[in-house]
């Protein structure tokens, strides 16, 4: 398998992960998405790092999988406090960032 | 100094008036007319003094109190000159209109803007002072101005009544118009001469030096001028509103200031109009068709006062005339004489109008020859003396007029002044005797008449009756006196004493003729003319040339400004802006909507501004 087909690979991850952060609600879904637009990136940056003979940079994405795991520990927490406040998990409700949702 | 204290006394007095009527609760009329009198009192004494020392031979004064300007070849001395030309001019204006002053105090009594009234008119004396002592044509401007903005401040008087002030903006307008001439007169004879100095005698040295066809435009447009402060065709439409303002007003516009301004001015620039023939013929034609066009009018006048300012611009007609063709020193003198009997009739007629509680309409009026004696008899000499009858003083400058137009290569202004001569014996010897003589409308029991009214009447009176021998022609023994101590560039004309005498002989026949139709058609009273003729009623409209004005300026003006109100602002200039005030508020609504508060449309935004910046790279590189 060449690096071209984990280019490609990471890329529609990336795209599907996009896809999934616009255009879904649950803030479930959106969260995953965001974390395989994450993992995407991590693959790209590990098969860079093969491209160019280089390990460190396959290190560094073994590393970033634990953080990955760390923030998936504070996302779950967050979307609880959000779910907290409104009893609702649909990012519709979440506006407070529009001036006329503040009034 | 003497000469800056005849500026500064009455424009001192007056705003020491207007301070006293503005900022202080002090409203004794004794008080301010104490000031308002004393000040043109103390500038007659000492225009007569000046003035004698004139006569006696003193040097023309000439003082510059500042330099006014001074911007390169622009040099404007702040400079006043008291010669021969001004002295005459000065030693009347300043007599007449402290009479007139007087006269004021009577008139006025009891009115609320008594001290405010006082101001107006010692502003008046003192913008006449400036203008007829300036040694140059901007400082002559600037008085000429002063009189202009003093006129309309005393017309529109009693501004409570908005035709008063109509007619001050008239009067103002008017004058503008006029106005406009003199400026590029001025400015025209500025880039002309301006280069060696701005004084009349200035001027008058390099005058030789300018070219014809220039000279001739400089004197149209400074004519120009006159014609509006002169009233003359065709800007003398203000004169007859100007009655709205208090008598005395009128009688110090029409004797001692503003309108005697525009004969002076020409007069004044002799040595000018003298290189020029050809536009002073155009100012005689002028004079002659206002005096005959106003002459007219005043024979169907029923308005007394109205009736004087058609006469009045009859008269200056005659100046016109005389100046025009080449007579300075008649048009001058003419000035002079007029003064005091135009100024005497003014003042019975005001104190006409007191006792008959401001009833102005001479058909309503009768028979109060035998409740004012004092008023009657000065203004019956009045009367003479500007029909021209002899020896009053109106006969031997309206002959001196007559005699210039007779002997010049048109004596046909001669013979249209005589038709004049005829119509103002037959109008004043009307207003007489309608007032006067004719049985009374009305049983009066007693009017009084305050001795303010009558008493400044009777030194004018004396004038009117010996003022015309100063300046009497050869023919009756004197020697042109006035003309010669004026020494202004008269043309010289010979008539030979016996067809002087005819000529004087004409022209007092025909006053007589006046009288007579007159005393037929009016001594035993007469109701208000209802005119059936044509003619008639053509007069009696004043020639339509109001409505005339009116259809072919003030009605297009209002037009323009109106679609200028309605398309240009409201439409146009409005739209347009509109369009920029509304299209960015349109704008700005499709742009709030994309900040909605929604984290997954900012994410839109963010990932294609990534996207969008990712793209410019790889096409840069």
């Amino acid at each position: 398998m060449s690096p071209l087909h984990f280019l490609l690979l990471g890329t529609l991850l990336f795209g599907i992960g996009l896809v999934g952060v616009i255009a879904r609600r649950n803030l479930f879904v959106v969260y995953m998405s965001i974390e395989l637009m994450l993992s995407a990136v991590n693959l790209l940056l590990a098969t860079f790092s093969r491209i160019r003979g280089d390990e460190g940079g396959a290190v560094l994405s073994l590393l970033l999988i634990a953080v990955i795991a760390a923030e998936a520990a504070i996302f779950l927490a967050m979307i609880i406090a959000l779910f907290r406040a409104k009893r609702s998990i649909d990012a519709h409700d979440f506006t407070q960032l529009s001036q006329e949702h503040n009034a | 100094m003497s000469l800056a204290l005849l500026i500064l006394l009455p424009f001192g007095s007056s705003l020491l008036l207007g301070m006293l009527y503005l900022f202080t609760s002090l409203r004794s009329e004794r008080l301010y007319a104490l000031i308002g009198v004393g000040a043109p009192l103390l500038i007659s004494l000492i225009a007569l003094w000046l003035g004698y020392g004139q006569l006696q031979g003193a040097e023309s004064l000439h003082v510059s109190l500042f330099t006014w300007l001074s911007i390169d070849a622009l040099r404007i001395e702040f400079a006043l000159s008291f010669d021969h030309l001004s002295a005459v001019m000065m030693a009347f204006v300043s007599v007449i209109g402290t009479l007139i002053h007087l006269f004021a105090v009577g008139y006025m009594r009891g009115d609320a803007g008594f001290g405010k009234f006082f101001a107006y008119f010692n502003f008046f004396m003192g913008a006449m002072a400036l203008l007829v002592l300036a040694d140059n044509p901007i400082i002559l401007f600037i008085g000429w101005e002063l009189v202009g903005l003093a006129s309309y401040l005393l017309i529109g008087f009693y501004h409570r009544e908005s035709a008063n002030v109509t007619a001050a903006n008239k009067a103002f307008i008017a004058n503008r118009v006029g106005d406009f001439g003199f400026i590029m007169a001025l400015v025209l004879l500025f880039g002309a001469v301006g280069e060696g100095g701005f004084s009349f005698s200035a001027i008058e040295a390099q005058i030789y030096s300018v070219d014809h066809a220039l000279l001739s435009l400089i004197g149209v447009l400074l004519f120009v001028g006159a014609m509006g402060k002169s009233a003359q065709i065709p800007l003398y439409v203000w004169l007859p509103d100007a009655m709205a303002g208090p008598t005395p007003v009128s009688a110090l516009i029409h004797a001692a200031t503003m309108v005697t301004a525009g004969v002076y001015m020409v007069a004044r620039f002799d040595f000018l109009y003298v290189l020029i023939p050809a536009v002073g013929l155009f100012i005689a034609v002028i004079g002659i068709l206002s005096a005959l066009l106003s002459a007219l009018i005043a024979t169907m006048q029923s308005d007394i006062k109205k009736i004087l300012a058609y006469s009045t611009m009859s008269q200056l007609g005659y100046m016109f005339v005389a100046v025009g063709l080449g007579a300075y020193g008649a048009g001058i003198f003419h000035v002079f004489t007029h003064a005091f009997f135009k100024a005497l009739l003014f003042m019975g007629v005001g104190a006409v109008i007191i006792a008959l509680h401001h009833e102005q309409n001479i058909f309503k009026m009768g028979g109060l020859r035998r409740f004012m004696p004092l008023v009657f008899y000065p203004m019956l000499i009045a009367t003479l003396a500007l029909s021209g009858v002899a020896p009053f003083a109106g006969f031997f400058s309206k002959d001196a007029i007559l005699a210039a137009a007779v002997a010049s290569e048109y004596p046909l202004f001669g013979v249209l002044g005589l038709v004049v001569a005829f119509l103002t014996a037959y109008y004043m010897m009307r207003l007489l005797l309608l007032v006067f003589v004719a049985p009374a409308k009305h049983r009066h029991t007693s009017l009084h008449v305050s001795p303010y009214l009558s008493l400044p009447l009777l030194p004018l009176a004396l004038g009117s009756a010996v003022a015309g021998f100063w300046g009497m022609g050869g023919a009756y023994g004197g020697g042109d006196a006035l003309t010669h101590f004026l020494s202004l560039s008269d043309y010289a004309h010979h008539l030979t004493h016996k067809s002087e005498y005819l000529l004087a002989l004409l022209s007092n026949l025909i006053a007589f003729a006046g009288f007579a139709l007159a005393y037929r058609r009016f001594a035993s009273g007469a109701r208000e003319p209802q005119p059936t003729a044509l003619f008639e009623r053509w007069i009696l409209e004043r020639f339509y040339v109001d409505a005339l004005y009116h259809a072919l300026l003030v009605v297009p003006l209002r037009r323009i400004s109106l679609w200028c109100e309605r398309i240009v602002d409201d439409r146009f200039v409005d739209g347009t802006l509109g369009l920029f005030s509304g299209g960015y508020r349109t704008l700005a609504t499709h742009f709030s909507t994309l900040q909605n508060g929604n984290v997954r449309h900012y994410a839109l935004y963010f990932l294609s501004g990534v996207s969008l910046l990712s793209l410019l790279l790889l096409w840069r590189l």
